[in-house]
């Protein structure tokens, strides 16, 4: 028999780190691409401290979409059909390995954004007033990109051509997520203006997580 | 180099006894099984009875339909048409989630993640199933593999791989395992401790098949054999 539904949680996202861990693709990969990509903007721009000011904190989101999607896919895609048959034949309910995976990506994911976001911070003197609202967007983008990316590669997994797909399935998913996290931080956005677009993104995460565990089974099996 | 081999442990762990739940009902019972994937047929009208305490050889060239079958069987494919069941319980229907837990395979692939060590990997599948942590070492140790515990599956060669993958299935005790060209690229011991573990399953009254393109290595594991060619029983 399998464990209780919250071990497995566990062990599944116990083991996703791991492989994270040993692998360093995070660390020594898409953190320092994100960096420099953040890095590259300035030197095109030139050095025009309002408009760096200005742009900085959509640029840092978009940088943490991009690169982020590709630490939520790149788990879940790499899978084998054989370890897809190990994972189904353990009796690993399949909502538990779907919140496993997405737990795992958006650990990952926060870690991303908060180096990179110091990178950002420097780089375009981005404003940081409205910081305690960070407390709840920075986790609240990394848990709907973590959710978004499992969920898209589990679906590209049954396809031909899945991993081509990844783009296209995640670009118009995750602009709700882009347009919360940046509205929200909009430094010419009244205070009380915040919390809709706050409301928002937790909202897309909501309906995600919703999304993923239904149809965690139905995608095992459609193979 | 670490010592990976040896001799099969004395101790071979298995402390479960018979199973108690057996009936004269056969583990698998497939009637008249099709599998298409696309234009192809894969498996034509497959019939096949494995009773409790029998392991079952199914022998035939390269894409005859042998790890189809397996995989049929282990309820990861379902059939196109035809009946099938696994332990009373249709391999279509939904209870074949409850029943997978009792199925072991070790498929052609090792089913493992290369950037984890043997041992995390094995925690893995313990922590999954609620077994202690220390049965990996136990297991891992049965198979000869106690030194080379740390090293990453990567790093590790085929024949370590696969007796890893043993040491998986004895820590699991499954009712009905199933076993994809079990003997390739091994060597004599491994060969011996893969046909131990087959005789454990059916010693407990579990079945066990095995697919293979030469069968000869399965020595007196197999009590039958049968022959699959284009998809069908010759």
């Amino acid at each position: 028999m399998t464990a209780p539904l919250w071990p497995q949680i566990k062990a599944v996202t116990g083991r996703d780190l791991s492989r994270e861990r040993r692998s360093g693709e995070v660390a020594w990969v898409t953190i320092p691409f994100g960096a420099i990509a953040l890095l590259l903007i300035p030197l095109a721009v030139g050095a025009d401290i309002p408009l760096l000011r200005r742009i900085g904190p959509g640029l840092f989101w978009a940088v943490v979409m991009l690169f982020g999607i590709l630490i939520a896919v790149r788990r879940t895609a790499a899978e084998t059909g054989a370890q897809r048959d190990l994972v189904a034949l353990l009796g690993i309910d399949p909502a538990a390995g779907f919140a496993g995976k997405a737990v795992a990506s958006a650990v990952l994911l926060v870690g991303f954004e908060l180096i990179v976001g110091v990178v950002a911070v420097l780089l375009y003197d981005i404003d940081l007033t409205r910081w305690p609202w960070l407390l709840v967007i920075v986790p609240g983008v990394a848990i709907g990109l973590a959710l978004l990316g499992t969920l898209t590669s589990s679906i590209a997994a049954n396809l031909d051509s899945g991993a081509a797909l990844i783009p296209f399935l995640v670009a118009p998913l995750s602009v709700p997520l882009l347009l919360g996290a940046t509205q929200a931080l909009d430094p010419l956005r009244p205070s009380n203006g915040i919390l809709p677009w706050v409301m928002l993104l937790l909202a897309v995460d909501l309906v995600l997580a919703i999304a993923g565990v239904l149809t965690a089974r139905p995608l095992q099996e459609t193979r | 180099m670490s010592q990976v081999r040896g001799p099969i442990s004395a101790s071979f762990p298995s402390d479960r006894e018979a199973r108690t739940d057996v009936t004269d009902s056969p583990v698998v019972a497939l009637d008249d099984i099709t599998v298409r994937a696309g234009a192809s047929t894969i498996l034509r009208g497959v019939d096949l009875v494995v009773a409790p305490g029998e392991a079952v050889g199914v022998f035939g060239s390269n894409g005859a339909g042998k790890t189809t079958l397996l995989r049929v069987v282990a309820t990861l494919w379902e059939p196109s048409s035809g009946t099938g069941a696994v332990f009373g319980t249709d391999i279509a229907g939904p209870g074949r989630y409850d029943v997978r837990f009792r199925i072991g395979m070790i498929g052609h692939i090792p089913a493992l993640y290369p950037e984890l060590t043997l041992r995390e990997n094995l925690r893995f599948v313990a922590r999954v199933r609620g077994i202690d942590d220390g049965e990996v070492d136990r297991v891992l140790t049965a198979v000869g593999l106690a030194n080379a515990a740390d090293r990453k599956v990567v790093d590790c060669s085929h024949g370590m791989q696969r007796r890893s993958e043993f040491a998986r299935e004895m820590m699991l005790e499954p009712d009905l395992l199933l076993l994809d060209e079990p003997h390739a690229a091994l060597d004599p011991s491994a060969v011996e401790l893969v046909n131990h573990l087959a005789a454990r399953v059916t010693a407990r009254r579990g079945a066990v098949l095995i697919v293979s393109h030469d069968l000869e290595r399965a020595g007196d594991v197999v009590s039958r054999t049968e022959r699959i060619e284009g998809g069908r029983f010759a």
